[in-house]
């Protein structure tokens, strides 16, 4: 079984280099968001407002952890389901979104716009908060705090296992 | 008549949200383990292991194994010959869902509204479904229900005419429509008869079987093997990225129905199939 390693932010080459089926390891810095979290990035766009972190180049991981346990980095962070957010995220590629780790298949419109602005989407296993949780070394809220589970969150992730599911010419696994 | 103080019923409730969270049944384990042997898409063998290892790591740390840690649906069965004491059941109960969810620093999944969606902060209310039986003893059953899955289920009112043929044609679509968004493997609860209700209600109640375990009838036993069987030919695997294992089991429970009608309810599992009983 290959496993490839993958440093994120990913470079557009890296990005090129992944292809649908591909099983990696990622390592670097990744930033929480679902569903409040992108509609109020939205608004911020739609208002000119800059976001609060500068998503060009960045992954975006959809998901809302446990709270820590005392001495814990994180609680349970595994993957949510990505199409409810599927609405919110070709304004996001267009800014210059580089991949997106969550579960589930993807929209028409979202491919295409990976297609377009060269990005990958990547599968996390749903369901395996707790090992997820074991790869984040560092968790530290950006923005939205107010939203509990839901605020966006920088993390720094060692070893986190993935699956490339639509890689940037638009090849899905769900199709 | 026995009495119960209610402050046991929610010390009760307390410790089985934290067990049901973080602690996988054996049952299910065992289920994919042997998924995991039986896979030969490498990628869904990476998901399976990788599922093997979260459960595992879960129960050492006492860590939930997913971060969707649910509405806490909570089954009791009260002996006619018990009388609660001290305070009202459904407080009790929620009095026990709010304790074991902030103690198990569990997530808050609940909104107050359904249309104005404001977190109730302490996952409360859970959803409590009470059944006297004979006996003088009380059982509680803590099963944190998960919305990836949740929202994969499926209820339909089919004809008398449509039969077996109808209710295979109705699983076998909503598992494809579904992929791999409520998780899979799944393990489906399928309720069959009754009213529209009591199908939902035991298509739910079918998910605390132990799992793989078939119906006593032998002619509903054979269906769930036959649907397993046709769900996993789908191909859709492991988290829908393909492979052979996309259901661990098929659990379907039958009721009495009226002459025109045959309900069918599908209530959809993800592999985090949770849930813990205590008995009083």
């Amino acid at each position: 079984m290959e496993i490839k390693s993958i440093m994120s932010p990913l470079s557009k080459t890296a990005i090129d280099e992944l292809n649908a089926g591909d099983m990696v390891k990622m390592t670097g810095i990744i930033y929480t968001a679902r569903d409040a979290a992108h509609k109020r990035m939205i608004q911020l766009l739609n208002q000119n407002i800059p976001l609060p972190f500068d998503i060009a180049g960045q992954t975006i991981y959809y998901a809302g952890p446990c709270p820590p346990k005392p001495g814990q980095v994180i609680g349970s962070a595994g993957p949510t389901t990505s199409s409810r957010v599927d609405v919110y995220t070709p304004p996001l590629l267009a800014r210059g979104l580089n991949a997106m780790i969550g579960k589930g298949p993807r929209s028409r419109a979202v491919i295409d716009a990976m297609v377009e602005y060269k990005a990958v989407y990547l599968a996390a296993t749903g369901g395996a908060g707790a090992l997820i949780a074991s790869c984040i070394k560092k968790a530290d809220i950006v923005a939205f705090e107010d939203l509990g589970p839901e605020a966006i969150y920088r993390l720094v992730v060692e070893d986190l296992p993935l699956i490339v599911a639509i890689d940037c010419r638009g090849s899905s696994l769900y199709s | 008549m026995r009495e119960i103080d209610a402050r046991t019923i929610t010390d009760v409730v307390e410790s089985l949200c934290i067990d049901a969270a973080c602690d996988l049944g054996h049952d299910v384990e065992q289920l994919i383990s042997d998924a995991a042997e039986k896979e030969s898409l490498p990628r869904a063998q990476y998901i399976l292991n990788q599922l093997i290892d979260n459960i595992k790591l879960a129960r050492e740390q006492q860590m939930p194994i997913c971060q969707d840690t649910g509405m806490a649906v909570v089954f009791v069965e009260i002996g006619q010959d018990v009388h609660i004491t001290g305070s009202y059941i459904i407080d009790a109960i929620n009095e026990g869902v709010r304790r074991g969810y902030r103690k198990g620093y569990l997530r808050n999944s609940v909104v107050k509204d359904p249309l104005e969606r404001v977190n109730t902060g302490d996952n409360t209310p859970a959803i409590i479904h009470i059944e006297i039986v004979p006996g003088s003893s009380l059982s509680i059953t803590v099963a944190p229900k998960g919305f990836g899955s949740e929202n994969m289920s499926a209820l339909k009112m089919l004809k008398p005419a449509d039969g077996i043929d109808g209710i295979k044609a109705f699983v076998l679509d909503t598992v494809k429509a579904a992929g791999g968004n409520p998780c899979p493997p799944v393990i489906l609860g399928i309720g069959i008869g009754g009213t529209m209700e009591k199908a939902a209600y035991i298509a739910k109640k079918a998910l605390l079987r132990e799992a793989g375990r078939h119906n006593p009838d032998e002619s509903v036993a054979s269906l769930e093997q036959e649907l397993l069987h046709s769900i996993n030919a789908l191909g859709i695997g492991p988290q829908g990225l393909g492979g052979t294992v996309t259901a661990l089991a098929v659990h379907i429970e039958t009721f009495a129905t009226h002459i025109a009608g045959l309900p069918v309810a599908i209530n959809m599992q993800c592999h985090a199939s949770r849930h813990k009983t205590a008995v009083l």
